[in-house]
């Protein structure tokens, strides 16, 4: 809570769900946004500090510990981090062998990136959700949301990239034309010149529609589930505050929720790394 | 919900965090675990190649050790047969040096019993002719009937 004022729930809520926003304020300077509606005013041109902190902190962990593996790595008897990174790298190996028929050395490094950044991101919806922005509003912050695959920015980011290697692979595999006749060639086929206008019309609208439904239901559905549960811890918290019992209560749920939240996160960090997998795959295969 | 530059913050910073990955963390990991996957199977096949030699080995040291054997009860029977021999060639020796030393006993015993007569055929002679002289005293002399009494003791 920014404040030690005492505030109503929906307060609180709106509170946890609203980024550290960069932007242009009302009065025309750059800084940053006090209140969600100011943040709202920002319009396109604005950055949430906070989503991008945490992701490319958590990143640059990652590249850390993985590369100080990497450069170590021997063949023979693995230390701790190496057989845990090596224990990783084998099962990205292993899924994208088992769904990637083609040969492109940028698949599984992609994969395994996506991985362990969607997987470490998503972790930090297990802290919980009083307590960095608890203590970043003791430094001075604001607003601080910790968990950066509940800002849809962050998942589209993610999803747009995966877009564009669709989009650039299909174009690179099967030339600009096999993508077009993709596009507009199927499902529906026939031999009649008159018809083919109307079917290609038809064929370019389904399978665009196939086409944007890839990064829009890769990213939303990361986005959904991680924002449904942090959500729910948010819930959780505000028993806290209403009396003994109930915050026993609320503290019970809060370990049951958070031991199935573990589940979660890992599931939507593998279901997202399977899909880049899947998706590029079927930018790679003709039909 | 709202859509705002940071969407295009972190599509670079995938693109930078995926570039990073694929450059520097993916390939001496595969690296790694291929060269051990590449020594494990040397390994293996050094210990089925081990396992093989140790066979052929024990067969060899079984093959070894009969030829031994036989090598052996050869040397054995060999030894059994000469020493037979060798017992039978001292019975023989023992039998003849035996004959040998029974026949100078038995030559020894007659020169001996000869040398005895022939003593005795003197000493006889001598008495027959001192018994004759004695009682030819009276008679007769010696020299007159010598070549009686020599044919006497020739009958001795």
């Amino acid at each position: 809570m920014a404040s030690g004022d005492t505030i109503t729930s929906s307060e609180y809520i709106q509170h946890h769900l609203t980024n550290l926003t960069f932007g242009r304020l009302p009065d025309g300077s750059w800084g940053i946004a006090h209140s969600a509606a100011e943040a709202k005013e920002m319009g396109f041109w604005a950055l949430h500090l906070d989503s991008l902190l945490w992701s490319v902190g958590l990143a640059v962990l990652f590249s850390y510990f993985f590369y100080k593996a990497a450069k170590n790595a021997t063949a023979g008897v693995p230390g701790n981090l190496q057989n845990f990174v090596e224990m990783m790298v084998d099962f990205v190996d292993d899924s994208v062998k088992g769904s990637f028929s083609g040969r492109n050395p940028l698949i599984a490094p992609l994969a395994l990136t996506v991985f362990c950044w969607v997987f470490l991101m998503n972790l930090m919806d297990l802290v919980p959700v009083d307590l960095i922005p608890r203590i970043a509003a003791e430094i001075g912050i604001g607003h601080m949301k910790i968990v950066p695959t509940t800002d849809p920015n962050v998942t589209f980011g993610l999803a747009l990239g995966v877009f564009a290697l669709i989009i650039y692979y299909s174009i690179k595999i099967k030339g600009v034309g096999g993508f077009i006749h993709e596009l507009t060639g199927m499902p529906f086929q026939t031999s009649n010149a008159a018809l083919k206008p109307v079917f290609f019309v038809i064929n370019l609208f389904l399978e665009g529609v196939n086409l944007i439904a890839k990064p829009i239901s890769l990213s939303l559905r990361l986005f959904g589930n991680l924002y449904a549960g942090e959500m729910i811890f948010i819930l959780i918290a505000l028993m806290y505050g209403s009396g003994i019992v109930m915050g026993l209560f609320g503290g019970a749920l809060q370990f049951v929720w958070a031991v199935f939240h573990v589940l979660v996160i890992t599931l939507q960090a593998f279901i997202f790394m399977t899909l880049t997998i899947v998706y590029l795959d079927m930018a790679h295969s003709e039909h | 919900m709202n859509i705002n530059l940071t969407l295009f913050a972190q599509l670079i910073s995938f693109a930078v965090f995926v570039w990073f990955t694929m450059k520097y963390i993916w390939p001496p990991m595969i690296k790694a675990l291929d060269e051990r996957k590449a020594r494990i199977a040397d390994g293996l096949a050094a210990a089925e190649r081990g396992v093989h030699e140790k066979e052929l080995a024990q067969q060899a040291a079984l093959e070894k050790l009969h030829e031994a054997k036989q090598q052996s009860a050869e040397i054995v029977s060999r030894a059994e047969k000469r020493a037979a021999e060798i017992v039978d060639e001292a019975k023989g020796q023992a039998r003849v040096e035996g004959e040998r030393l029974l026949i100078a006993a038995r030559a020894e015993i007659d020169q001996e019993a000869n040398k005895a007569r022939e003593v005795l055929r003197t000493k006889v002679a001598e008495l027959a002719v001192m018994g004759a002289e004695k009682i030819l005293r009276k008679e007769i002399n010696a020299e007159a009937h010598k070549d009686i009494v020599d044919s006497l003791a020739k009958q001795i």
